[in-house]
């Protein structure tokens, strides 16, 4: 049922870090793998040996360039569905199979009642819905409901795939409505912000800025001071006699 | 009302652990079968080396498992070489014929079957195998891969780069990356970098191009291709002028207060003064005489020249060190135009290096025993780091520039310290490695085993594979004059060697799990041709061919008979202490591969039908005495049993009969159960006082050579000034028995310099500078795995096409825009390709990525996968050997000391290809045909079947 | 916007027969025609079938159409629900509307539940039409669309080429009166400068979002795509990503003034100048040319309209 829950118990999301992601794909093949098989499975894939490879997919990582020149940096964007708590693409949907869990705040889409009228995902800014073409269905980042809660796994491994996957540890899972949540401390500490804030969906996934850059400032040349002091006799004799000063010690 | 959720399902009927094998990181992995499928791949959180994560490779295995490319039986080919004309045959028929083949050659001549394995996991076995068969004609991939990384560290500090050390990321305040984009420490370097950025570590990154890696670093160091060793020079060269050098850590653990002698002309020169022992010899300050360099007592100088017994002059090593990077002749404002770096720039870093090690040091309350029994009661360390690869070593100049870093790394006193470059066991090893390559002229006899491996460490002239002419006895050139280090072999050359029959024609060509017609290869229209190339009686030049793939590459269709292995989750497999450690700096460790599932087609593991050829080939190693097979229980059988020397086997853990010993002991038949019962992985944690300066601590060196890594207790002392490279500048210098062929002596006395330096890379420096003003690289998507990528239905989905990488100004002034089509010129041919620009490359450099360009018809993939059509490879421009010089002799393109392939020396020139608008890449060659080729679906919904109710 | 062929036609069907269903019952709320069972089943039939055809049509671009039925489900909160719902209790008054009038017998005047019957099905044809402006209107995701001025633009262009085609059988049926052709005209005029107003709108319409905001990282410079995260086109990039060039967009526009507004009127009002076959003429021929023209408006609705998430995916802005 589309109309959203006044307000939700949680708000799990993912942290994600643009200081630390490398764009290796992990989080994108994890994804992939676990949600294939999972509550959405499958995730079909067209062409996909052909001349036009293309499939759906719950998580995607873009790379960007920023500025100009040797000023210019790199940034590796991972995108998936933000569960924000405030959207269209729920709203929208005439039958009710997109959906905002009042427990968590989780975005869903029920398989088994979705038309696949594709209008929620003209509703989503950040392009997290993906239509299947085989299957007929909209798909989006469930954040591994199925894993999350699930009794199966073991405690430490009740995380989203993709967080579990992570080699740089630059994705984090958890409440980003509870203050006291460690992801919480980590967005008020690391200055974490929303996508696209002027759309009003308010995301409950959070992205952390790349750090300000060390050392960038322009370099100067060693000062005299760092040097050795200059005392007779060439450089090496110089050199010699500093080394045989700090053997003798 | 919200609809009702499973939260939680079944997630699998089992799970089962084993080794990742989408790259050579070997990560442990927990399988999740469900009916008897894959259902998912997920990281072991146990294991040493992935500790729980999963790259991009590792978590698509299930499209690699199931991909429609899989071969399906063995092969015998009717046709013509590359035609695709085959029959299936029986496993019978082609284990005879292959035994009917080998066995011919064996008793004829066995260095004439060269067996080269690729991205062999399994040297320790292969390699055994080569050298029961009798030939030394083996190498696996490292030749053309990063035997210059390797090398330069055996020979340098007993340890290298690879996956064989690692920095210290919890405790390290400073870390330089050279030349990596990915490497086969995939895992380990991402959870590193995310420490490093969890701790605010300064990350700096040296690399023409900036991507992955180099965008998260702090400082992205943009410089042109070949000239790190100069950059590297010039930190040294502040350093000295900065005094930020640790003496102490010198004098403890380096040669550098080892005398050299100098006397011009004579055979001895610039080898190190000895003494009657053979100790090497150093001036005492207490004493002022001169005394053992191996002594703890003595209070050595650094500098000064002094009288040997003989009346000889001879000076430290440090001095010399002095004399050639304090000097101006290293000073950032001499190398600030060849690198493309602000002096300024690299002055900054020095004095950042100096400040980590010398003002954050790093103290640890672990006491501990170096060598000579002196109790030290804290581990101080020097936190800075450093990790290189192929940036680094795939140029000709690779060796040296290679050693320069470590040079670096051991002045700011930072190997295996707490905070700098640590040691994975075995490592560190004697300098270099006390294993001679086997194979010498005359060792090589019908129906026998070699002496020794076919590769290992040469320490002068007399331990080279040459006869007296001074010509190779290997195939691949190695340890002969064209690359007397090349201690990995030069896998790069045979096809080429093979064909022109030089030094010698083969008759049996065994390869293994390398893509030889395509990626690996330079120069590709050039290896097809040495493939098909034919005698006057209308013979194959390299008269047969077996090769062993798992799926269908671009090499298989030019194979006479093929080997179809399993995939990675279909067999057992061992990482061993003998081969590629996946050791932790606090603890060796070694591997398993369990299947986890059956083969569903007639293949075999490999390891079993080389374990089974053996048999049938009666091979000593491989049958006992009545003549049976030794192992009929195929790979495992071996893994278990086998014993290279009394009580060390291909596993460390668990060894006796009750499995209670570690190293070594006797075989334990349940060793591989209690692998499984473990996860698959065996970790032996050192204690606290050995986990640093292994080098030179007591306990550890002591440990070490109880459990067979190492043969003496000795230090191991870094070798600044490196004695084995000056003994071949010698016999260049026409001393000794066994001297260079005249056309020889100008490179290695050139070359073999006994201290690192720098030199342009031989491409660029034979061409004329304006013909091909760029350098073209590659680098590895973190998400694909050379060639073997593109057959996966999902990665294939994030990358299919490869484009040219251009700096956005530099573009400009060629008046080229995004995605315009460019032919890109090397001296031996040209490539159309597809722009993409970008402003993170050095202005002189395009790039693209490695091995995305596919030929026709290979991999399943239909003929029109943008792999093929819009995908290109910079092998084709790539010369297996340098350009014609004067003289006539060419010598393969590769490093003069290693034979490392030179892939990154590639010099270009760019033209937009205006006449040509057709939106495909070129060149193109003749699809390939597979026989009985699977129809592959144009749908996928792998998944589906796992649904609840689904059947 | 990915132009789908199924929605253009839907909505320019189902606006059309909405439009001809509101001028029948408009004409029979005033007895402004004569009550004919034959003419009445016609105009009946085509608006209905009209309406049908363009719903049967929208579901044809559904994923799962044998669940469209759990469209009815959400009109609490989703303007597509709201116009199925609508949709379906349009037909009650019409259908009603339709089969009392033709077959009611009785004189001209309309009887007063007919009159009641008329209103209703007006009511629930205007609604019906700005609920299907609304499902645009509403996304913020897309400035071409996010405007007021949509919904009453889908009004008016479905009453008017509505009426086009009630001219067009009053003709058929030679009832057609001289006022019809002043009102179509009129509605014609409307349409035009809705649609001109509608463009002037657009192309003042700021941008929603840049690769700037959308990425969060503007304030640290110019941000360009660097590596695209897949390697063809996925499902966003195909229904959202779909763009015409600059110089198109231009022909286009005039193309539509030309025959969605242009020609009809002059169709239209060839009624007052010649004789009843060229009012019969040219009234077809409005009709012919009203359809195509809104056919393409339509199209250059959806193909001109940006979507927000093209910006992560090169677009400067959107
Ligand atoms: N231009 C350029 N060229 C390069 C490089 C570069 O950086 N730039 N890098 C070089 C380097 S370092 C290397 S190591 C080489 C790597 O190049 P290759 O050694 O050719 O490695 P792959 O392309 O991975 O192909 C190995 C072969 O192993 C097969 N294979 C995969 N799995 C299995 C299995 O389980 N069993 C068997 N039997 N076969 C299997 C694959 O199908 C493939 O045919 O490329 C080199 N070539
Ligand atoms: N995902 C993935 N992982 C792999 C592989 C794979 O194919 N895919 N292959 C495995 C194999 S076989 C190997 S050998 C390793 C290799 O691991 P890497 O060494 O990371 O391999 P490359 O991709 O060749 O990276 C070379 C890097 O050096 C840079 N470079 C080139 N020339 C220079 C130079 O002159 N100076 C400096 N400073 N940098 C330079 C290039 O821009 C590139 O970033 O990766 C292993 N791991
Ligand atoms: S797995 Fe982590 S590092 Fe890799 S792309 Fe995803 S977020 Fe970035
Ligand atoms: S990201 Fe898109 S799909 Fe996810 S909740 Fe927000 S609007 Fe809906
Ligand atoms: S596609 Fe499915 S989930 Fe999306 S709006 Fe339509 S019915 Fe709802
Ligand atoms: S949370 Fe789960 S579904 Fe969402 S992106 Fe991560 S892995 Fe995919
Ligand atoms: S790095 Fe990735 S592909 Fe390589 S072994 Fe580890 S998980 Fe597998
Ligand atoms: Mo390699």
């Amino acid at each position: 049922m589309t109309s959203l829950p006044q307000t939700t118990e949680k708000k799990l999301g993912l942290v994600i870090d643009l200081d630390t992601c490398v764009g290796c794909q992990a989080c994108v093949t994890s994804c992939k793998e676990w949600n294939t098989g999972g509550y959405s499975a499958p995730l079909s894939d067209q062409d996909p040996y052909g001349a036009d490879p293309h499939g759906t997919w719950l998580n995607r990582v873009h790379a960007y360039e920023i500025g100009e020149g040797a000023r210019s940096q790199a940034v590796h964007f991972p995108r998936s569905c933000l569960h924000c708590e405030e959207p269209d693409c729920v709203t929208v949907c005439p039958t009710g199979a997109s959906y905002k869990r009042a427990e968590d705040g989780i975005v869903l889409v029920n398989p088994d009642t979705c038309i696949g009228c594709k209008l929620c995902s003209w509703a989503c800014p950040y392009g997290a819905r993906e239509y299947d073409y085989e299957v007929g269905v909209m798909r989006k980042c469930t954040l591994c409901v199925d894993r999350i809660y699930n009794e199966n796994l073991p405690e430490e491994d009740r995380v989203p795939a993709c967080v579990r996957a992570c080699p740089t540890g630059a994705r984090h899972f958890g409440d980003t409505g509870d203050p006291e949540s460690d992801v919480s401390k980590l967005v008020a500490e690391r200055g974490g912000y929303d996508l696209m804030p002027e759309m009003g969906y308010k995301p409950q996934n959070k992205y952390l800025p790349p750090r300000p850059r060390q050392n960038m400032k322009p370099a100067a040349p060693v000062e005299e001071a760092q040097r050795a002091p200059t005392t007779a006799g060439s450089a090496l004799e110089r050199l010699f006699s500093w080394a045989d000063q700090q053997l003798s010690r | 009302m919200e609809p009702r959720i499973d939260r939680s399902p079944e997630v699998a009927d089992e799970i089962k652990t084993t080794t990742c094998y989408m790259c050579a990181c070997r990560c442990g992995i927990r399988v999740f079968l469900k009916d008897g499928q894959v259902r998912y791949i997920e990281g072991n959180r146990d294991h040493p080396v992935n500790k729980g994560v999963l790259c991009g490779k590792g978590s698509a295995g299930i499209m690699q498992h199931y991909a429609p490319s899989r071969l399906t039986a063995p092969l015998k080919r009717v046709g013509e070489r590359g035609s695709g004309d085959y029959e299936e045959i029986s496993w019978d028929e082609a284990l005879a014929l292959a035994t009917d083949w080998l066995g011919t050659t064996r008793s004829k001549d066995p260095s004439r079957l060269a067996f080269f394995t690729g991205r062999d996991q399994s040297q320790s076995l292969t390699g055994w195998w080569a050298s029961q068969f009798g030939t030394p004609n083996f190498a696996a991939h490292g030749g053309f891969c990063s035997v210059n990384m390797a090398a330069a560290g055996l020979y340098t500090f007993g340890g290298s780069f690879w996956e064989f050390g690692e920095p210290d990321w919890d405790r390290t305040e400073y870390f330089l990356l050279f030349g990596v984009a990915e490497d086969h420490a995939s895992n380990p370097i991402k959870m590193g970098l995310g420490k490093l950025k969890e701790r605010g570590v300064k990350v700096t990154a040296i690399n023409p191009v900036r991507s992955g890696y180099g965008a998260i670093a702090d400082e992205w160091v943009g410089i042109k291709p070949g000239t790190d060793g100069l950059f590297v020079a010039a930190l040294i060269h502040e350093l000295f002028e900065m005094r930020a050098i640790d003496l102490d850590y010198l004098v403890r653990y380096t040669n550098a207060p080892w005398l050299v002698i100098q006397s011009q002309g004579s055979a001895d020169d610039g080898l190190f003064a000895r003494d009657e022992e053979g100790n090497p010899l150093v001036h005492d300050t207490s004493t002022d005489a001169l005394a053992s360099g191996l002594l703890a007592d003595v209070k050595p100088s650094l500098s000064g020249e002094f009288e040997l017994a003989d009346g000889r002059r001879a000076v430290p090593v440090f001095q010399l060190l002095a004399e050639r990077f304090g000097s101006g002749a290293y000073a950032p404002d001499r190398v600030a135009a060849q690198t493309g770096l602000e002096a300024d720039v690299i002055r900054r870093i020095a004095r950042e290096l100096a400040e980590a090690a010398f003002e954050k040091e790093v103290v640890l309350d672990i006491p501990w025993t170096d060598w000579a029994g002196r109790r030290h009661e804290k581990m101080i360390g020097r936190p800075v780091s450093m990790h290189a690869m192929r940036g680094i070593s795939a140029h000709s100049n690779g060796f040296n520039t290679c050693r320069l870093i470590h040079l670096l790394q051991i002045i700011l006193g930072s190997i295996d310290c707490p905070g700098g470059f640590r040691y994975k066991p075995p490592f560190p090893k004697a300098i270099p490695p006390h294993l001679k390559p086997a194979g010498k002229l005359g060792s090589v006899q019908p129906d026998t085993p070699l002496a020794g491996a076919p590769l290992g460490f040469v320490e002068g002239p007399e331990d080279l594979l040459v006869d007296e002419a001074g010509d190779p006895l290997r195939i691949d050139k190695a340890y002969s004059w064209d690359a007397p280090v090349a201690a990995h072999g030069l896998m790069h050359m045979v096809l080429n060697n093979a064909a022109k029959q030089d030094p010698y024609g083969l008759d049996v060509l065994f390869m293994y799990m390398a893509n030889m017609s395509w990626n690996s290869s330079m120069n590709v229209q050039g290896v097809l041709d040495y493939l098909t190339a034919k005698d006057d009686n209308g013979d194959y030049k390299i008269p047969k061919i077996i090769y062993s793939d798992a799926y269908f590459s671009e090499m298989v269709p030019y194979a006479d008979l093929i080997l179809p292995d399993t995939t990675y989750l279909e067999r057992w497999d061992c990482i061993s202490l003998l081969d590629r450690p996946i050791s932790e700096p606090d603890g060796p460790a070694d591997s398993i591969r369990q299947p986890v599932v059956k083969p569903d087609r007639d293949v075999r593991p490999f390891q079993d039908v080389l374990i089974d050829l053996g048999g049938r080939l009666g091979l000593p190693g491989f049958t006992n005495e009545d003549g049976s097979a030794k192992y009929p229980g195929g790979y495992p059988d071996y893994i278990v049993n086998h014993e290279r020397t009394p009580g060390v086997g291909p596993l460390a853990g668990w060894r006796g009969e009750d499995g209670s010993q570690y190293g070594k002991g006797a075989v334990n038949p349940d060793q591989l159960e209690r692998y499984i019962e473990n996860g698959c992985f065996n970790t032996h944690h050192l204690p606290d006082g050995q986990r640093f300066f292994k080098h030179a601590n007591a306990d550890y060196l002591e440990w070490a050579k109880s459990v067979g890594f190492i043969g003496s207790t000795e230090p191991i002392v870094f070798q600044l000034y490196s004695e084995p490279l000056q003994k071949f500048r010698l016999a260049a210098q026409g001393h000794g028995d066994i001297q260079p062929p005249d056309h020889h002596r100008r490179r290695i006395d050139m070359f073999f310099d006994p201290l690192p330096f720098w030199y342009a890379p031989f491409e660029g420096a034979m061409l004329e500078d304006g013909d091909y003003p760029l350098h073209a690289i590659t680098q590895r998507p973190m998400h694909m795995y050379h060639s073997w990528g593109s057959q996966n239905a999902w990665l294939r989905q994030i990358t299919a096409q490869n484009k040219l990488f251009m700096n956005r100004e530099m573009a400009k002034e060629l008046e080229i825009r995004d995605d315009d089509w460019v032919w890109i010129y090397s001296h031996i041919g040209r490539v159309k390709a597809q722009v993409a620009l970008m402003e993170g490359v050095n202005s002189s450099t395009v790039w693209t990525w490695n091995a995305i360009g596919k030929r026709k018809g290979a991999w399943a993939l239909d003929d029109d996968a943008p792999e093929a059509t819009r995908g290109f490879l910079l092998n084709h421009l790539i010369s297996e050997l340098l350009p014609e010089r004067d003289g006539g002799y060419r010598y393969s393109n590769s490093d003069p000391i290693t034979g490392q392939a030179a892939w990154y020396d590639l010099r270009v020139r760019i033209e937009k290809a205006d006449g040509d608008t057709a939106d495909e890449s070129l060149p193109r060659f003749e699809p390939l045909r597979r026989p009985n080729a699977p129809v592959t679906p144009d749908t996928l919904t792998f998944g589906s079947q796992f649904r609840e109710g689904a059947q | 916007m990915h132009p789908a062929y199924s929605v253009i036609f839907f909505t320019t069907a189902s606006g059309a027969g909405y439009g001809l269903l509101c001028l029948i019952a408009g004409a029979i709320l005033f007895d402004a025609v004569p009550r004919s069972t034959s003419f009445g089943l016609v105009v009946f039939a085509l608006a209905l079938g009209l309406v049908t055809a363009g719903l049967l049509s929208s579901t044809a671009h559904l994923g799962r159409p044998e669940r469209a039925w759990r469209a009815f489900s959400q009109w609490r909160t989703s303007w597509l629900s709201r116009e199925g719902v609508m949709a379906v209790i349009t037909y009650v008054p019409a259908g009603l509307l339709a089969l009392s009038w033709s077959f009611g017998g009785g004189g001209d005047s309309a009887t007063a539940l007919e009159r009641v019957l008329a209103v209703l099905a007006i009511l629930g044809s205007l609604v019906t039409l700005y609920c299907t402006g609304m499902i645009y209107a509403s996304l913020k995701t897309i400035r071409h669309w996010h405007l007021g001025i949509v919904p009453i633009n889908y009004i008016i262009f479905g009453v008017m080429t509505g009426a086009i085609a009630f001219l067009f059988l009053l003709n058929l049926f030679g009832v057609a009166g001289e006022g019809y052709v002043w009102v179509t005209s009129l509605l014609i005029a409307v349409g035009l400068v809705a649609k001109f107003l509608y463009w002037t709108k657009v192309d003042a319409a700021p941008p929603v979002s840049t690769a700037g905001n959308a990425t969060g990282l503007g304030h640290l410079g110019k941000v360009r795509p660097f590596e695209a995260a897949h390697a063809r086109r996925n499902f966003v990039m195909r229904e959202m990503g779909y763009t015409v060039a600059r110089k198109h967009v231009a022909r286009l526009r005039n193309i539509v003034f030309l025959l969605a507004f242009g020609l009809p009127l002059l169709g239209v009002l060839l009624g007052l100048v010649g004789g009843t076959i060229a009012a019969l003429f040219g009234s077809f021929f409005a009709l012919v040319t009203a359809a195509v023209g809104i056919f393409v408006e339509r199209w250059l609705f959806f193909a001109e309209a940006e979507h927000v998430v093209t910006t992560y995916y090169g677009a400067e802005a959107a």
